[in-house]
């Protein structure tokens, strides 16, 4: 099976700041592949790793040591993120564009013909159900609608490869229905979905596969079902017991 | 080429949307108006006065638009996290170097062009000439300049965080290039060693921004500037331009960007 994301012994370093320049270790020894059409979770508590391992498979930190690689492609190509879409946490756009703005922005990023840009712009704020705000700037939007646009600026290129990071924090429990929708719909059609997220529910619904990493290193990784049979109990009990919390310990 | 031009193509918007443009072009329009309305001492040359002052506003609105629109574009983009997105796309940071530096130049060429074109109809309305070419080659000097304090404010941006710490900095020294340039050669030649060097040094370092202000040529009707020495003019802030940008580009294609 071909290997979208590759990760290979990644390590990353940072000099904390206000440390005597220490060197605190975000990601050790990181080996993890994730496979064509496959839906994988990354998951782990906050301060784990998950984000800067995003950061490095999108280019925005280079790794210590070891090799990231999408599609075959070194992640310091450019060319590696033409076939990905992302999606942040939160919101970050150019608040004094439009939303079509901002999609015909993307696309021409991506080279996407003219033509085309208009008809998936159409397309795609028919799907995040925001036709009607469509000529308003983001600055007027919502929270939700924010993360909306996201959604669909994630989706602009039609990508191989979806990237998302905790993609369902502060949406309302419809905006959540809506990207668990697309996620699976992305599925359906055979592309990769590579996403972080804290609602464990959410992910045993819709992942193939899950890997747990705890500070900076891989704990465990494998299909959900496997995993559930495996330790017998649902992933959120899997993901206590790895992080190191005992349910006694919950209990009381 | 098309990720620089979609680039700068937001940075255009992002500058007819905000209101900086607007309040300086009113700004300056209301001062030439008002001082064009009074008579001083009967004098008939007073509009060439008329021609220095609008000419000096238009030097400084131009400025003050380029510098405070190239200072905010990288740590703006920082701060408020656009980056990410846009460098989760196939765009490498030279294309983002290039692109904000092409969208604010061309930002400036089209204020300049509204500024230039109130100017030409107010002096033309007064004089009743119209030394367009004159006009052309004090645009075309000016925009040439703003090229070269652009890039060098676009430099600051990949070292200063801030936007506000890179815009006083930047306006800092570009002031000080303009006033104090080009007097370092005169002042190393009164100093002992080693200040004499260092001040030589800095003489031959700094763009000399001040050979692009022809604005007393322009109002006091002096004959066209030779072609070539516009030509060379235009290639030493290309040169000076390149090599600021470049310098940006090595700071900022390793700088990691955590989110």
């Amino acid at each position: 099976m071909e290997a979208i994301v590759e990760l290979n012994h990644l390590r990353v370093e940072y000099r904390a700041p206000g440390a005597g320049q220490l060197k605190k270790i975000a990601v050790k020894d990181l080996t993890l592949k994730v496979n064509a059409g496959e839906v994988f979770g990354f998951l782990g508590p906050n301060g784990a790793g998950k984000t800067t391992t995003m950061n490095v498979l999108l280019g925005f930190v280079n790794a210590t040591s070891g090799d990231a690689s999408l599609f075959g492609v070194n992640v310091r190509e450019p060319i590696a993120r033409q076939r990905i879409g992302y999606l942040p946490e939160l919101t970050y756009y150019y608040k004094f564009l439009t939303a079509e703005e901002i999609l015909r922005f993307y696309a021409k990023i991506f080279g996407i013909p003219a033509a085309e840009t208009e008809q998936r712009i159409d397309q795609l704020l028919k799907l995040v159900e925001l036709e009607h705000a469509r000529k308003r700037p983001l600055k007027s939007y919502s929270k939700g609608m924010q993360q909306r646009v996201g959604l669909a600026q994630a989706l602009i290129n039609n990508p191989d490869l979806l990237i998302l990071d905790e993609p369902t924090s502060g949406l309302d429990p419809l905006g959540r229905m809506k990207v668990r929708q697309i996620i699976q719909r992305l599925k359906n059609e055979g592309r990769t979905v590579f996403f972080s997220s804290h609602e464990l529910g959410e992910v045993e619904t819709v992942c193939d596969r899950v890997a747990i990493i705890n500070q900076g290193e891989l704990k465990v990784e494998g299909p959900v079902s496997e995993l559930m049979a495996k330790y017998e109990a649902n992933l959120e009990q899997i993901f206590l017991r790895i992080i190191g919390y005992q349910e006694e310990a919950i209990a009381a | 080429m098309r990720t620089v031009l979609a680039l700068a193509g937001v940075v255009i918007k992002e500058l007819y949307r905000r209101k900086d443009f607007y309040v300086l072009f009113v700004l300056t329009a209301l001062i030439t108006l008002v001082l064009g309305a009074v008579k001083f001492f009967n004098d008939e040359h007073i509009v060439r006065y008329l021609k220095e002052i609008c000419l000096l506003l238009i030097w400084v609105s131009a400025l003050v638009i380029a510098i405070v629109t190239t200072a905010r574009q990288i740590p703006a983009e920082r701060e408020n996290r656009t980056i990410f997105p846009l460098l989760a796309k196939p765009v490498s940071r030279a294309q983002v170097i290039a692109g904000k530096f092409a969208g604010c130049w061309l930002a400036c060429a089209l204020v300049l062009a509204v500024f230039y074109i109130f100017f030409v109809v107010i002096s033309g309305s007064r004089e009743h000439e119209w030394p367009i070419l004159n006009y052309f080659q004090a645009m075309w000097l000016q925009w040439m300049m703003l090229g070269v304090v652009i890039a060098f404010v676009m430099f600051g941006s990949v070292i200063f965080a801030a936007p506000s710490s890179n815009t006083t900095i930047s306006f800092i020294l570009v002031i000080g290039i303009l006033f104090i340039g080009r007097h370092l050669g005169e002042v190393a030649l009164r100093q002992t060693e080693p200040v004499r060097s260092i001040a030589y040094t800095l003489y031959f370092l700094i763009p000399h921004l001040e050979w692009f202000d022809v604005r007393e040529r322009v109002a006091f009707h002096q004959n066209l500037i030779p072609w070539s020495a516009c030509g060379l003019a235009s290639l030493y802030a290309a040169c000076y331009s390149a090599f600021l940008l470049w310098a940006a580009w090595l700071v900022f294609r390793r700088k990691p960007l955590n989110v």
